[in-house]
């Protein structure tokens, strides 16, 4: 399953079906809406949704019109949604598709690519993201993330939970906040007889889970995860999974996933994202389709999302 | 055992061409791993054997006379080579101090700030690299008539210690490099997704685990600077000096002038003094660079 979401050119790749339907004009984007009833033998993944909250109205980020830029080169073009508050949000996509280049806007972290552009409004809760006098380090201690591949500091444990409250001048007995941390995220228990120990020497789901902790231990209001699971095996995806559930409760979670299981299983929102071709030859990420989950993987009204969600492509 | 698959005529039973014994290895790999071995050989002879004739000749001064008297030109059985040995460890010292950091602090800039899409920034690079490849004698003329006659530092510590910085830096700033750029640019994504500025990252990720790689590479640098010559005996000149640096602005000599110094005098007992003082720098080589070997295998990170 997850290697077959893993091929990585939905557009050249493949038969020629899927490929018209991912080049198709948004024009006759939404054919599908008005076809309701799908045959019952549809390839779709049958599992367990989660059923979104009802919107809070309080949306944390608001996506007007981004478009992201590498050089000259527009890799996400035109992304409008609204991420809501303590919500998992998933974002599922072939590769290449500008799902990873978009989760890195929403902590200003294309700031670090000199090439990188943002264009259009992202605001978080009110507040223009890329104002002028926002200053990224102020917006990525609210907005946490962990990224694909685990990447714990080379220091003990201990050290890598204390960095981000070090660096942020946290005032405060440090053990307390580690110990509260690590509890929080599932792993005190694991990891509690060596907070000395390199965390290098943990495995790569622990090593993961610490990322996570990690990022929590600077109390960020939102965690973007880039792909968390990608390079761990089933049974430290199904922790993460359970660690994403919980902490849902007090944390706005976006998560870019190849595995669509995933996405199902945990998120209560997914975003659809594909590339398509413009008339320049040109690939450009583009938002497909965002709804509840499970409406996106029972019920897509788009035949892109159809395609993708029931592994005819990508 | 002895029955059922393992028979072992059941290889015999196979027919011909599906046997899995090979021809061995053909002749033109073993003439090549020959030549490997022949190239290696010609380095490791030369160097005992080099090793071997400078003891045998040292051997009549191989004591600690060599650490703890002067030279001496009119008795050489009685003359050491305290004052270079000195002046070595003063120069090598304060060269440290002057290109460690600037060489750092460039290769900081370089590999963490710098666009290397701007102009200057490739200008200073191609530079640098340039500077690497700059005869040492040139170091030497660069040092005589900027910093001793131009900066009036004279023939001094402090001259030779900037000169020999100089002449080190291009080589300290591209090891410095190298170890900072080995730094994963997740440890620095992860850095900053915790809200970390750009120097804090620097400071408590990137230069920490940089440092080992830093050490090495500074430490053979100063290894290679130790052991010039030229430049310095442009500055020094032939001095005979037999008393040891007692600072900045003290007159010096190093070994390598000193030995060069007696090995150009006629007497047989000089030759041995200089030979003896030849060990005397290799000992200071090989004991530098196994402190960088050392240094590398003991703090070397593993991602």
């Amino acid at each position: 399953m997850t290697d077959a979401t893993d091929r990585p050119d939905p557009v050249e790749g493949t038969d020629p079906a899927p490929h018209e339907a991912a080049t198709a004009t948004p024009a006759r984007a939404r054919p599908a809406a008005t076809a309701p009833d799908r045959p019952a033998d549809s390839r779709t993944p049958r599992v367990a949704f989660r059923d979104a909250r009802p919107p809070s109205g309080v949306p944390v980020f608001e996506v007007g019109g981004v478009s992201v830029f590498y050089g000259d080169h527009e890799a996400v073009r035109d992304v409008n949604m609204t991420i809501e508050n303590r919500q998992i949000t998933a974002m599922i996509g072939p590769s290449g598709c500008g799902k990873s280049t978009m989760i890195r806007c929403f902590n200003r972290m294309n700031d670090l690519i000199p090439t990188a552009r943002v264009t259009g409004k992202i605001r978080y809760h009110n507040e223009d993201l890329y104002g002028r006098d926002v200053d990224p380090i102020e917006v990525r201690r609210r907005i946490g993330m962990v990224f694909q591949k685990p990447n714990p500091f080379p220091k003990s444990v201990y050290d890598n939970i204390a960095y981000g409250p070090r660096v942020g001048g946290f005032k405060g007995n440090l053990d307390d906040l580690v110990e509260e941390t690590l509890t929080h995220a599932a792993l005190w228990d694991e990891v509690k007889a060596g907070l000395k120990r390199s965390a290098l020497a943990l495995s790569g789901g622990q090593q993961q889970r610490l990322c996570i902790a990690r990022t929590i231990a600077v109390k960020p209001e939102v965690i973007l995860m880039d792909e968390p699971c990608s390079a761990l095996d089933p049974i430290a995806t199904a922790k993460i999974e359970d660690l994403m559930e919980h902490l849902a409760q007090e944390f706005t979670i976006i998560v870019v996933t190849h595995n669509m299981q995933q996405a199902a299983r945990v998120s209560h929102r997914t975003a659809f994202f594909t590339s398509d071709i413009d008339e320049a030859g040109v690939r450009h990420g583009r938002l497909v389709e965002y709804d509840e989950t499970a409406r996106i993987f029972s019920n897509p009204s788009d035949q892109r999302t159809e395609d993708y969600i029931s592994g005819r492509f990508g | 055992m002895g029955s059922g698959l393992l028979d072992e005529d059941t290889a015999a039973a196979l027919p011909e061409g599906r046997r899995l014994e090979g021809r061995g290895v053909p002749w033109r790999e073993r003439l090549f791993q020959l030549g490997l071995w022949a190239s290696l050989a010609v380095g490791v002879v030369f160097l005992a054997s080099l090793l071997v004739y400078v003891v045998v000749e040292a051997w009549p001064r191989l004591d600690l006379r060599i650490l703890t008297h002067f030279p001496d030109i009119i008795d050489p059985s009685n003359a050491g080579a305290q004052s270079a040995v000195m002046g070595t460890i003063w120069v090598i010292a304060f060269t440290a101090l002057y290109c460690l950091p600037t060489g750092i602090l460039t290769a900081i800039y370089l590999e963490e700030y710098a666009d290397p899409h701007r102009w200057y920034n490739r200008v200073v690079e191609i530079n640098i690299q340039n500077l690497a490849a700059v005869p040492s004698i040139v170091y030497g003329i660069l040092g005589l008539g900027i910093i001793a006659r131009g900066m009036g530092f004279g023939q001094t510590v402090l001259t030779a210690s900037l000169t020999l910085s100089l002449l080190v830096l291009p080589t300290v700033i591209i090891a410095a490099r190298e170890a900072i750029r080995a730094v994963p640019q997740s440890i620095r994504e992860a850095s900053l997704a915790l809200g970390a500025t750009r120097w804090q990252t620097i400071r408590r990720q990137v230069l920490p685990a940089a440092v080992p790689g830093m050490a090495t590479g500074s430490i053979l640098a100063l290894s290679r600077a130790i052991g010039e010559a030229a430049p310095l005996l442009l500055l020094g000149g032939l001095a005979f000096i037999t008393f040891n640096p007692s600072g900045l602005d003290s007159p010096f000599t190093v070994l390598p002038i000193q030995i060069f110094n007696w090995i150009s005098q006629s007497r047989a007992e000089f030759i041995s003094l200089a030979s003896a003082a030849i060990v005397v720098l290799l000992v200071i080589l090989l004991a530098m660079n196994s402190l960088a070997i050392w240094l590398r295998n003991h703090y070397s990170h593993r991602w």
